[in-house]
């Protein structure tokens, strides 16, 4: 693990502040969902911060991702906006789909969130596709697929990596191996889970495996394979070993044992930034607190503006079938 | 004017709308250098280069989903699938997520992709390439499903489907795609939702679309030797249908066949008489009756294809029996 001291400071404070805005987001979502505040159902990231925080720290506002049914995450780390987002939760008129996605499919275009999606694993032919218009358009952009270990077993993660391997298009696929498929320990169903990296060479390109709790590991191969996809010379896969501190879906049976989750809270990506942080004096504890004090305000107003958002009405029901 | 070939009308319709749009592409397997499997798109790799006419591997959701990705990101994509029963390797694609985008985004993303997929037996193809499943789309909210059965309706509707904001499934027919008609050489276009009357008559309306539609005029020229006046409802539009036209051809005959190639059971021809009797049961003389392919899959050799595919004499059979 290397030293942050060689590193940017704006990069890294980038990062962290990424991370909390997704971690305290997430705790705060539970409690209110918990508390029955919002409908249906919802899949939290908690844990798996580090992934798209610094990946997103390489792309600009005009690159793409594609993200999954677990996809908070993804969206604050592309720059969501907190009070759009709690909205939609809330199933509100001010949330970014008016109340028709909710949590799995939770989209803004105007920064390039192509859409959670409910389908595990649909992500990646969407991502191919985006790759193709920035082909097709000559453009500069790039696209980031995120999904899951279960993910990497749908057909669609082979069609679509072999397709945007076979035409060298700008496409990075990233997945955050949490090692759980919905309840099933994936390394039940996968022989080769913690080498899922290993499988670019059966489609000639590069790939990683690395560790997904490691914010700056992941920012140094992601900005690599960024770099790469942007210079018109194809995808990375990159498989980033993580840890879901919550259960598949919130209130959902827990399928690890006591240790296994102890073992994984201490390995969290946060805490281990933070003493990073601390170690290379880029921040003091107190300057910490106030990093957390700060993001919680914005969070709570983001509650609040949910809260008091009107409410979508039956009336809005069959708009937005059509195109016209 | 002149005569061309249904394939060829799709051909010029992908042609002329590719000249003037350098977003749009068109992406399946054998689309390039092969020019098609049923060679829709002849000639076009060498006009237009491999970025815009592209050969994929035999990668159906990886195909529908590059149209999908492409297009909700400022592009436009036609996509090929062959057979329409190889749709049931992309239906997620299809139904998942093309059809949900606009509604479940709220308007931020529109997905303007055509998938042209033939359906349809009389070929010998067998079990798996001869079904006709366009009712598998017609009950998704968020598609558009057009199904022409003349060379002039295809190449107009093909160009109103691909210039529309939303997924639209362009249902064509094996067995017509070297069938020939006048299709003038200027630019038109066929709306989509609005069905054309193919035959007028005053006794009997026969309801269909697709390659039913000849075998429905075919009869009613037969029948008129015999003084029974038949009316040809081609609806050319299945989502929307024209279900106007419909009912203005029930108001004048009273009496109705509905007719298509797919099994009888739970296909479109249900909705079409649903309909009529929702919106016109005091204009019927007589019970709705439905023509459709018996509860069988599609067997390879001609005399089983034939003993469960809908034939002239069926449609004959059910007009008369309104008489």
């Amino acid at each position: 693990m290397k030293s942050l001291k060689e590193y940017d400071k704006k990069i890294v404070l980038g990062i962290y502040e990424s991370m909390l805005r997704i971690r305290l987001f997430e705790l705060t979502q539970s409690k209110v969902f918990r508390a029955g505040e919002q409908e249906g159902f919802t899949h939290l990231s908690i844990g798996q911060e580090a992934i798209p925080a610094a990946v997103c720290a390489n792309l600009n506002k005009d690159d793409y991702i594609t993200s999954t049914h677990r996809g908070h995450h993804h969206m604050i780390a592309k720059g969501g906006d907190l009070k759009r987002m709690m909205a939609e939760l809330y199933g509100r008129k001010t949330g970014f789909c008016m109340g028709r996605s909710g949590s799995l499919h939770i989209a803004d275009f105007s920064i390039g969130v192509l859409g959670a999606n409910g389908i595990v694993g649909d992500g990646n032919p969407i991502a191919l596709g985006a790759g193709y218009s920035i082909k097709l358009r000559k453009t500069k952009q790039v696209v980031v697929s995120f999904f899951g270990d279960g993910a990497s077993n749908q057909g669609t993660f082979h069609e679509s990596i072999n397709m945007a391997a076979s035409w060298d298009l700008p496409v990075v696929f990233v997945i955050e191996n949490n090692m759980v498929a919905c309840g099933v320990r994936t390394a039940e169903v996968c022989k080769a889970l913690k080498n899922l990296g290993d499988r670019a060479i059966g489609y000639g390109i590069p790939g990683f495996n690395i560790d997904g709790n490691d914010a700056i590991e992941v920012y140094e191969t992601a900005r690599k394979a960024i770099q790469r996809a942007r210079k018109g010379q194809g995808p990375t896969l990159m498989n980033c070993m993580t840890t879901r501190q919550h259960p598949h879906w919130e209130g959902d049976k827990d399928v690890r044992t006591k240790e296994e989750i102890e073992e994984q809270l201490s390995r969290d990506a946060i805490a281990s930034l933070e003493k990073r942080m601390i170690r290379a004096k880029m921040l003091t504890e107190g300057q910490i607190k106030a990093y957390h004090d700060r993001v919680q305000k914005l969070v709570d107003e983001a509650v609040e503006f949910a809260r008091k958002s009107p409410k979508v009405t039956a009336e809005d029901a069959l708009t937005y079938v059509y195109a016209e | 004017m002149a005569k061309i070939m249904y394939r060829d009308a799709i051909n010029q319709a992908m042609f002329e709308e590719m000249k003037k749009d350098d977003k749009l592409f068109l992406i399946g397997y054998d689309v390039g250098k092969y020019g098609g499997e049923f060679q829709l798109s002849h000639d076009l790799f060498k006009a237009f280069g491999e970025d815009r006419v592209r050969d994929a591997p035999i990668s159906e959701q990886g195909i529908i989903g590059c149209a999908i990705g492409a297009a909700i990101t400022g592009c436009r994509a036609i996509a090929d699938i062959p057979f329409s029963d190889f749709m049931a390797m992309c239906m997620d694609q299809v139904v998942n997520q093309a059809a949900k985008f606009y509604y479940m985004f709220a308007g931020q993303a529109k997905v303007p992709i055509v998938v042209v997929t033939a359906i349809g037996g009389f070929i010998q193809a067998g079990p798996q390439h001869s079904q006709s499943l366009e009712a598998w789309f017609t009950n998704t909210p968020g598609l558009k499903i057009v199904a022409p059965s003349t060379p002039y309706d295809a190449k107009g509707l093909l160009k109103t489907a691909i210039a529309d904001p939303n997924p639209v499934i362009f249902v064509t027919h094996k067995a017509l795609y070297s069938i020939k008609d006048e299709v003038p050489e200027k630019e038109y276009t066929v709306p989509i939702g609005v069905a054309d009357i193919k035959r007028e008559g005053r006794d009997v309306s026969v309801v269909t679309y697709s390659l039913m539609v000849h075998k429905a005029l075919k009869v009613a020229e037969k029948l008129a030797k015999d003084g029974v006046s038949v009316e040809v409802v081609d609806l050319r539009s299945l989502y929307p249908m024209d279900k106007q036209a419909v009912l203005n051809s029930v108001k004048k005959t009273g009496k109705v066949v509905v007719v298509h190639e797919a099994p009888k059971t739970g296909g479109f021809g249900g909705e079409i008489a649903a309909v009529i009797a929702e919106e016109g049961f005091h204009d019927l003389k007589a019970p709705v009756k439905r023509v459709g392919a018996k509860w069988a899959p599609l067997p390879f050799v001609s005399v089983l294809e034939n003993a469960i595919l809908p034939s002239e004499e069926d449609i004959e059979k059910a007009v008369r029996e309104l008489l």
